[in-house]
């Protein structure tokens, strides 16, 4: 309790709250205030994670109040086992982001950390909400801060790529309010547990399912809808970048977990084979458009769309195995992989941008033809950029192993074909990634300008020392986030495994 | 009714307050000089606060009929009143700076502004068809000499003579469908015309009597018209655009209060039995009105054009509740115009917050770089435009939640769709406008001047948009219980 609010009200509201505050303090002030806030906010997260209850898979944490009395929609939150490693992910990421702009952001710093702020705030209200409605409006309201950052920060074509962005996130997004008040008038309450015992016939579900697909398809993002990410990227400046990867991305995923699989379960196990394919499309149709990708954030972009596409392939191949050995406990591994496959991907393209990053201060350019043997003027830079770079290819020992491997194991069990398409990420990942740190950072020096690059500063090198260990504790050790899991991925998996019919 | 029954004059004391006043404001007015201009401001500001005390005090749970059957005080009624007084005042005050720089700080505004909003009482409170018609034509009459207020200006003219002719048109289309109703039901009367029509209007094999519906057809058109609805929106446009900007902030905002309780007079408390038949020809006004409104927005570079379409693509939102059918359906629809017309002033007082001696700020590129010049402004007109796009946190979402939400109820799903497919369309012109206010450099850097009043109400119109939208619940009450 702090302030008489709820952990979850208060991780809420304290960086909202925050985010107005260092608006009102002005230029001068932002940076420290900022800080503080992201800081405060991210030990207190830490509050969750002491006090979780790891043996249940009930909603914990749990605040009820009314908001519209007249429909029945309430202030309802509560987390579990898949909500809240996500939602430590977000404080802690927003504390990367604040760090790393501390230098760079010349124009209207407080504007710039108090969006950050007010999303982080937003964020974790979206990852708390037990209320569709409620989910809804902190959903939506992401977009205006997003919108904001990557056009007023953004890249020369900045006003193109953020319209594209808002837009494609709006069109996803309404047909599933439509879907989210179909329900709510069926069920009378707009509770999302509700809505997971709400029985619904295999036609309402399929509808709901494909509302609900293209909402999360988008942000996810999912091939075909997937256009908007890498202008988006390329266009964010780097926070933006670091945002949108580690955490908005993920709240697609989260999405599937909460709503489709759940409320529609039927229709899940009926269109399954659409989310596999699109799955395997993105796995390695998107590999090979990112190994010819010139422009290093692009590349980034591409390939955290193939790495999103392990999220959603080991989500989807729940009901192959279902079928093929008789339980849902052997599926529980594809989901937990996917979920330890959106936090390792959270750090490691989080990594990945920032190191984009912190060579575009210096040089301006994020073509990989202007760079070229960075490693002789920034050693230590180097060692980190080959280091995430290893991780992002999935180098056993980094994070970014375990959720693909736990994933393509998997994927055994359902089918041998979809693991082979699967595991060629394996090649395609190295491939992509490993040619662009040849590019880079090795080779002799390309030009004067990398010639007098400096190497990181502290405050560079504490961000990226801290993302380095992070991949690599749970690289080594990810127990402590499967613990977490295993209660509440069990029961959605028995939750599904039943038919709504 | 043999027997003279002395009208129960209380009920109307509101109107005849407001009656009184006005030709107090017009008098007084008269000896006024430029300098103490003033005075009939305040004076207008004082009617409209006495206005608000008066219908306050009065209001009940119970409605009242009264003046032989042609007059209604009902919770309804009241609580639109009271909205109708709180805009136009905001609209005076956001209006009196405007017009003083601008040599037309006339006391005729501000008369025939009053006798607009006796107009709109009248209609709010009318319990026959021809007091809705007087009503109507009052309203109409203050609004055409308002557009053409400025009568130096050919585009006011232009506009003026327009709205008139086509005004016209259109009470004479609803007159005429009101005759055509009294030929077949022989009543003006509302609640005996809906009970005429409960009992002998639909004959046993499903048939409706030919001239009621003939009557409902023109009755739709003519409503149709005043409303904005394509395909009868032509005047719009022009009007929004030819008009100077106080006049058109006018006549955007507290008349779409007064559209609406006519439509629910007429439509619903006279013709509910028919509710099948005017549902139809409602649905295919509002699909068309969302789509052209929308669309054709985009195309727009003059910001009072573009808020003009945005306008019709909201009748047709505002249409949705009303098709739905049922207490709910109107209850959202209220709860639309109500959180419209407060959006609207807000986006039209931000065009005149900008202007100044001799430069309008009507053009889109006018809002270039604002949040250079004034964050604050910046950000209200921010809150504003994601409002009226309906992004959430803002109230404009839940405003098209609950029409949203009727229609699905009455299992009109594709409605719901299409409407929310058109909202996409429409965002993107709402945050074309906060495009150009953040990610544009300013053209023009004139520091933004206003009096200490409109500084504070602008923004307390705009921090309404969030505020609304964090807690909608206590309007939302409101809307539901005054429809029940």
């Amino acid at each position: 309790m702090l302030f008489g609010l709820d952990i979850l009200s208060t991780l809420i509201w304290l960086p909202i709250i925050g985010g107005l505050v260092v608006l009102a303090a002005g230029e001068k002030r932002a940076r420290i205030l900022s800080l503080i806030v992201a800081v405060a906010t991210f030990l207190f997260s830490f509050t969750l994670y002491t006090q979780f209850d790891m043996t249940t898979a009930a909603m914990q944490f749990t605040e009820l109040h009314a908001w519209i009395p007249a429909f029945n929609i309430n202030y309802q939150l509560g987390v579990d086992g898949i909500s809240m490693p996500l939602i430590i992910l977000t404080s802690f990421t927003t504390v990367l982001v604040i760090l790393s702009a501390w230098e760079v952001i010349k124009k209207k710093p407080d504007q710039y950390m108090a969006a950050f702020l007010i999303m982080e705030g937003v964020m974790i209200g979206v990852f708390s909400s037990m209320d569709a409605i409620l989910f809804y409006v902190f959903w939506e309201a992401m977009l205006i801060p997003m919108f904001l950052i990557i056009g007023v920060w953004g890249g020369p074509n900045r006003v193109y790529a953020t319209i594209k962005f808002f837009l494609y996130t709006f069109l996803g997004s309404v047909l599933m309010l439509v879907a989210l008040i179909y329900m709510g008038l069926k069920e009378d309450s707009f509770s999302i547990l509700a809505f997971h015992t709400l029985p619904l016939t295999i036609t309402e579900q399929i509808y709901i399912f494909l509302a609900f697909l293209l909402a999360f398809a988008v942000k996810v993002p999912m091939w075909p809808v997937h256009t908007w990410l890498p202008d988006a990227h390329v266009e964010a400046p780097t926070g933006g970048s670091v945002i949108l990867a580690a955490i908005m991305l993920k709240i697609g995923g989260y999405g599937f977990l909460r709503f489709s699989l759940p409320i529609t379960p039927d229709a899940s196990s009926t269109l399954d084979w659409l989310i596999i394919t699109l799955s395997l499309i993105a796995i390695v149709y998107i590999g090979f458009v990112a190994l010819a990708q010139k422009d290093m954030k692009k590349l980034i972009a591409y390939s955290s769309i193939a790495h999103m596409g392990f999220v959603t392939l080991g989500f989807f191949l729940v009901f192959m195995i279902i079928e093929n050995t008789g339980s849902a406990n052997g599926a529980a591994m594809g989901v937990e992989g996917g979920i330890v496959q959106m936090i390792s991907h959270g750090f490691i393209s989080a990594a990945m941008f920032l190191c984009v990053g912190v060579l575009y201060d210096r040089m301006h350019s994020r073509e990989m033809g202007d760079y070229g043997g960075v490693a002789n003027t920034m050693p230590i830079f180097a060692a980190f950029m080959v280091f995430f770079a290893m991780a992002n290819a999935g180098l056993p020992g980094t994070s970014g192993f375990v959720g693909e491997f736990m994933v393509i194991l998997n994927s055994f069990k359902a089918n041998f074909w979809i693991a082979f398409l699967a595991a060629t990420t394996l090649i395609l990942g190295a491939a992509y990634t490993l040619w662009m740190v040849k590019r880079v950072v090795y080779g002799e020096v390309a030009n004067e300008k990398v010639e007098a690059l400096e190497d990181l500063n502290a405050r560079e090198f504490f961000i990226l020392g801290v993302l380095a260990s992070a991949v690599l504790f749970f690289g080594l050790y990810p127990a402590p986030l499967t613990e977490i899991l295993h209660s509440s991925v069990n029961h959605l998996l028995q939750h599904i495994s039943v038919s709504k019919l | 009714m043999n027997d003279f029954e002395l009208p129960n004059f209380a009920l109307a004391l509101p109107e005849m307050f407001l009656l009184g006043m006005t030709c107090l404001v017009l008098i007084v007015d008269l000896f006024l000089n430029e300098k103490n201009r003033v005075f009939t401001y305040l004076l207008a500001q004082l009617t409209l606060l006495g206005a608000v005390v008066i219908t306050y005090y009065q209001a009940g749970i119970v409605s009242e009929i009264s003046f032989t059957g042609s007059f209604i005080r009902d919770e309804m009624g009241d609580i639109l009143k009271i909205f109708i007084y709180i805009i136009t005042a905001v609209v005076f005050l956001y209006s009196r700076d405007y017009l003083r720089d601008r040599q037309q700080f006339k006391g005729e505004f501000y008369a025939l502004g009053l006798f607009g909003v006796l107009g709109m009482m009248i209609m709010v409170s009318a319990h026959s068809f021809l007091t809705i018609y007087l009503g109507l034509e009052l309203l109409s009459l203050s609004l055409y000499t308002m557009v053409a207020l400025n009568r130096d200006s050919e585009a006011s003219a232009e506009a003026a003579m327009k709205y008139f002719v086509l005004g016209a048109i259109a009470s004479g289309m609803l007159l005429y469908g009101m005759s055509m109703i009294y030929g077949a039901t022989g009543s003006l009367d509302i609640a005996e015309i809906g009970s005429y029509i409960n009992e002998n209007g639909i004959s046993e094999d499903g048939k409706i009597n030919i001239v009621l519906s003939f009557g409902l057809v023109f009755i739709v058109v003519g409503l149709a018209f005043k409303l904005g609805a394509v395909p009868f929106h032509m005047w719009v446009p022009d009007i929004y655009e030819g008009a100077q900007t106080p006049v058109t902030l006018y006549l955007g905002a507290a008349p779409k209060l007064a559209a609406f309780a006519m439509i629910m007079r007429i439509l619903v408390e006279g013709m509910q039995p028919l509710v099948a038949d005017w549902q139809m020809m409602l649905t295919a006004l509002a699909v068309l009105s969302l789509a052209v409104g929308n669309i054709i927005a985009i195309a727009q570079t003059n910001m009072k054009r573009m808020l003009a379409y945005s306008t019709i693509s909201h009748v047709g939102f505002l249409l949705l509740g009303i098709i739905a059918g049922n207490e709910d359906g109107y209850s959202a629809s209220m709860f639309y115009v109500l959180i419209y017309a407060l959006t609207s002033i807000g986006a039209f007082g931000m065009i005149i917050l900008l202007s100044r001696s001799g430069f309008e700020a009507d053009k889109l590129e006018d809002f270039k770089g604002l949040n250079e010049r004034s964050r604050w402004y910046a950000f209200m007109m921010l809150l504003i435009m994601f409002s009226m796009a309906g992004v959430p946190p803002t109230v404009g979402f839940f405003a098209k939640l609950w029409v949203i939400k009727a229609v699905l109820d009455v299992d009109m799903a594709w409605l719901a769709i299409s409407a929310v497919l058109f909202s996409v369309i429409g965002a993107y012109y709402y945050i074309r406008i906060i495009k150009l206010m953040y990610f544009d450099k300013a053209v023009d850097k004139a520091p933004i001047k206003a009096a200490v009043d409109m500084q504070f109400v602008i923004s307390t119109n705009g921090l309404l948009m969030l505020v609304l939208g964090l807690f909608p619940g206590a309007l939302v009450a409101v809307c539901q219980s005054v429809i029940n």
